[in-house]
């Protein structure tokens, strides 16, 4: 295997990676920036979008149609959440937001233990999923599940850039993540922006968690917390509360762990979270603000 | 002429920090009312709660005989009441035209909303030009102008303005005048809170001069102009 096979099978693992981690920071930035929120409940949206894919398949649903159930569900589980948790709470410090956030967590996550148990279930797939692609005489594999991945994520980034430019309730999602009072002044629907943001963000995380769980072949109730984690320090990396900073953020993360495994000594690769997160340090030491540099004014 | 716009002994808090101790105010249909003051005086408070950002504690705000103190902002902009906020407060993260579409959330005509487009790119013709470009590289005062622009497009009857002149060069605050002036040509009420009392005594008819929460003077424009204690404070007087 030459360098440059080797290099370009780690693009393709970091695009596949990034992407994921980019349809969950995307989420998490859309909320934040409407209601500085930190949603440590938006990992377990991916638990819903995977047992929901999975119940779907194992129930018979054809796979096209589970995947769809899972974004559904996703979307709907975060309707819920906003109309049960989050709307009762407006108003408040943000900081109740915040509690009220791992409240949600640790209910969802113990309901999900409960209905499903807590140890992993095998995701089903068809077997045309995991065809493997080869190129370059066999030294670049992938597989439609990656290709998969990256086409329904590039699908919903332009879905959701379709929407906060062309819609009115997406111009009012903006508007609401600038400048608050100003959105209430011009008489935007603050209540219908931020239900629609948490579906959109929630169907996303949805999308992502089923898409996890056909990479790796499993799903279990805790599996979001991690890779919300991940996605929210993606999305710092880029510029929190944008939508291009968590593209970005999402993407960058990504590469940075694909290419500490793939190019530093194996002793290191344990150490891969450590080390992103301490980038991850240095990066905000010298740029606030993200790789895009956002920065944010507190107003009356 | 019909009463747009009475404030009935209205009393608003911060807190413990009482902001207006029971102002009374009239606007008539067509007119064009400004508050002076000093800062502090709750110049800004009284158009905050008229929009309904701010809730009053005691009192009432009735709008063309409507009570409207508890109301949502998004409710009254929708009767007609814009307010183009102290310190312009333009999406700068969007573009122009996003901008003015924003100013129409409220209304359901799209095709008219697209006319008074026109008709802003018309007014204010450098808006035109930026249509595509973020509100946050225009100019100040060519943010002020788009910051009357979006709180025209929702065709309000009674436009509050917060200071339009702040931060300006005083070519632009003469621009920006000349339009207020032709706005109230075309029969929209106006209600302006200005620090710069000389060019506001020259647009409105009436206004009233706040202090701590309290009116303690009222009268017409020219009147107030010769009032030694108005010349005194708010026009520089002695010079």
């Amino acid at each position: 295997m030459n360098v440059i096979d080797y290099v370009f099978q780690q693009l393709v693992n970091a695009v596949s990676l990034g992407s994921l981690y980019a349809l969950i920071a995307v989420g998490l930035s859309l909320v934040f920036g409407i209601l500085n929120l930190i949603n440590f409940a938006h990992g377990d949206m991916m638990m819903v979008g995977a047992f929901a894919a999975l119940l779907l398949e194992s129930a018979g649903v054809p796979f096209p149609l589970a995947l769809l159930g899972g974004v559904v569900f996703g979307g709907a589980a975060g309707f819920v959440m906003e109309r049960a948790a989050f709307r009762p709470v407006r108003g408040a410090p943000d900081v109740t937001m915040l509690l009220t956030s791992l409240g949600v967590t640790y209910i969802l996550e113990n309901l999900g233990i409960l209905l499903f148990s807590a140890s992993p279930r095998n995701f089903p797939l068809p077997v045309w999923l995991g065809h493997v692609y080869k190129l370059a005489g066999g030294r670049i594999t992938f597989t439609n599940i990656n290709l998969l991945t990256l086409v329904f994520s590039v699908l919903a980034f332009l879905f959701l850039y379709w929407f906060v430019t062309r819609t009115g309730v997406g111009l009012g999602m903006r508007a609401t993540a600038e400048d608050l009072v100003a959105a209430r002044l011009v008489g935007v629907r603050v209540n219908l922006v931020v239900v629609v943001a948490f579906v959109l963000a929630s169907a996303f995380a949805g999308l992502a968690g089923l898409l996890w769980a056909a990479q790796v072949g499993v799903a279990y109730p805790l599996m979001g917390f991690t890779p919300m984690l991940k996605s929210f320090v993606a999305a710092i990396i880029g510029g929190f509360g944008t939508i291009e900073g968590a593209l970005l953020g999402g993407y960058v993360l990504g590469a940075l762990e694909i290419a500490i495994v793939a190019f530093l000594p194996p002793s290191v690769s344990p150490y891969r979270d450590a080390l992103v997160f301490a980038l991850l340090i240095v990066l905000l030491l010298f740029r606030p603000g993200g790789i895009i540099n956002v920065r944010r004014e507190v107003k009356l | 002429m019909p009463e747009m716009l009475a404030l009935d002994a209205l009393t608003v808090s911060y807190g413990p920090v009482a902001a207006l101790k029971g102002i009374d105010l009239v606007v008539q249909e067509g007119e064009a009312v400004a508050l002076l003051g000093a800062n502090g005086a709750g110049k800004s408070t009284t158009l905050r709660t008229v929009s309904g950002i701010v809730r009053p504690r005691r009192g009432g705000v009735r709008y063309r005989g409507k009570d409207i103190g508890r109301l949502d902002p998004g409710e009254i902009v929708g009767l007609g009441v814009a307010h183009c906020p102290e310190g312009r407060r333009v999406f700068a993260g969007m573009t122009v035209l996003e901008n003015l579409k924003l100013g129409a959330s409220r209304r359901r005509d799209e095709a008219g909303v697209r006319q008074d487009i026109a008709r802003m790119e018309e007014l204010f013709p450098v808006l035109g030009e930026r249509r595509q470009q973020r509100a946050g590289t225009l100019s100040g005062g060519e943010q002020q102008m788009l910051a009357i622009a979006r709180a025209l497009m929702s065709r309000p009857r009674l436009l509050l303005l917060d200071e339009p002149s702040l931060g300006l060069a005083p070519l632009l605050v003469e621009t920006i005048f000349d339009t207020l002036a032709e706005l109230k040509r075309q029969g929209v009420t106006l209600l302006l809170v200005e620090q710069n009392a000389r060019v506001a005594l020259d647009l409105v008819d009436r206004a009233l001069v706040l202090r701590t929460g309290n009116v303690v003077a009222s009268g017409g424009a020219e009147e107030l102009k010769r009032d030694p204690q108005v010349v005194e404070a708010y026009l520089g007087g002695g010079r």
